[in-house]
């Protein structure tokens, strides 16, 4: 359960983490509040998921020890939300993916045997459905816009393609997860998923990229170089000066 | 801020611990208390070997009384959003109202389940709402039907339904930014949750 909580939380930590990049420098004013507000939001979710493996840990460590005292390769997250955020286009095309796929992971997780994380995949679906929205309808916007978004957003989907079979490919301990009634069966919400990625791409008049060679590893803590430096400095005050507090 | 003091050891009822909860606000909009959100989902009152549970719902076991002295008082509160700021600010202004009625020992804790929705704000609340120039919730949440189903929002001002929205997030998570097509004024619509 520990490793399935931790990919929840880490799922949602740095995807958050990447999103809290774009704070100040966002396109338009409102852009930036938004996707801050999204930050916000996967942070948030991401405090729950912290909170409940600390707690079955039993080993006196908090949320923040999980967050900010781990090293790459214990972090359980999908490549995908570590990837740099490039342009708006890329990080609306990188949100679109994992979206499509998080609102049906949590739509399925409600159903989980375990009372709290289906009290918190409750709560996320919330957010999760605007999450969704919003970045749906910015694919369409950009893909259906001018020449020079479309083309932008079209190469966003084509580099960031290969990342998006790992969500959909159950790790070992999701499909212990899975059988055990308290995680999700990632085949069975592949289809849900599937269709809701075709018809927004369609919507916006972009090009479904082929399924090629998929990457993989994040979720067994092979990381891209990425995560290292994400961590640098999501985690360097805890490192310079360890317990500091607010 | 009621300033006024307990000086003297006195038994009050959960109904007064209600009243007193009445007076905190939503930081991020003032004109709502944390009750007319609906944030507040229960108190529990432990005393000696006797637990009371008062529910907001229905406001049960408003009579019981409690002394401050020796209670054990735990408020449960319901996050809007889940990253939402303002919670840890709600959670501080809950204890150290009740700390001025003379109880220590107060802890509020969070509650997910049931998630907070926007339905449980009430009309009067929701009138509160647009006179302080947001524009409430306008449906039930199904979750499905708000996916690509643009909702009809009345302007907070000049109540017309000829609005346009600006954007999805707008001042804080909760709410959108909208524009009224006949006033022209911009305005906060509070999303439905």
């Amino acid at each position: 359960m520990r490793d399935f909580l931790l990919l929840l939380a880490d799922n949602t930590q740095i995807l958050g983490h990447r999103l809290g990049e774009w704070c100040g420098h966002g396109p338009e004013l409102e852009i930036d509040m938004a996707m801050t507000n999204l930050a916000l939001d996967l942070i948030g979710q991401s405090r729950n998921y912290y909170q409940y493996a600390a707690e079955l840990e039993g080993a006196g460590r908090t949320e923040d020890d999980l967050a900010y005292l781990r090293d790459a390769r214990e972090f359980r997250n999908c490549l995908l939300v570590e990837q740099p955020n490039g342009d708006f286009a890329h990080t609306v095309a990188r949100n679109f993916l994992f979206d499509s796929w998080h609102y049906f992971f949590l739509q399925a997780l409600c159903q989980s045997n375990d009372e709290r994380l289906a009290a918190i995949a409750g709560k996320s679906l919330k957010e999760v459905t605007y999450h969704l929205r919003w970045s749906s309808e910015w694919v369409i916007r950009l893909g259906d816009g001018t020449e020079e978004s479309h083309s932008r957003i079209q190469d966003a989907f084509d580099n960031l393609w290969t990342f998006r079979g790992e969500l959909l490919t159950p790790a070992p301990f999701e499909t212990e997860a899975a059988s055990a009634g308290y995680g999700v069966d990632l085949h069975a919400i592949r289809p849900l998923v599937e269709d809701r990625l075709s018809d927004i791409l369609a919507q916006a008049t972009l090009q479904r990229p082929e399924d090629g060679w998929m990457q993989s590893g994040g979720k067994t803590g092979r990381h891209s170089e990425h995560l290292g430096y994400i961590l640098a400095e999501m985690q360097y005050v805890q490192r310079a000066y360890p317990n500091s507090v607010w | 801020m009621n300033t006024e003091t307990q000086t003297q050891t006195q038994t009050v009822t959960v109904g007064d611990l209600w009243s007193w909860l009445e007076t905190v606000v939503d930081p991020e909009i003032p004109v709502l208390t944390i009750l007319d959100m609906g944030i507040v989902r229960r108190i529990e009152i432990r005393e000696d070997d006797r637990v009371t549970v008062s529910e907001f719902e229905g406001r049960t076991n408003t009579d019981a009384s409690v002394n401050p002295e020796n209670a054990q008082i735990l408020v449960y509160i319901t996050p809007t959003y889940t990253g939402c700021p303002a919670m840890n600010m709600i959670a501080a202004h809950i204890s150290i109202e009740l700390a001025t009625h003379g109880f220590s020992d107060i802890s509020v804790r969070e509650v997910l389940q049931p998630a907070w929705t926007t339905e449980w704000i009430p009309e009067s609340a929701r009138e509160k709402l647009r006179e302080y120039g947001i524009a409430p919730p306008e449906q039930a949440s199904r979750v499905e039907r708000l996916l690509f189903s643009d909702v009809s929002v009345a302007c907070p001002r000049c109540d017309s339904r000829n609005t346009e929205k600006l954007a999805e997030y707008g001042s804080t998570a909760c709410k959108a930014l909208y524009r009224c097509k006949d006033c022209l004024e911009p305005f906060d619509y509070f999303k439905c949750h």
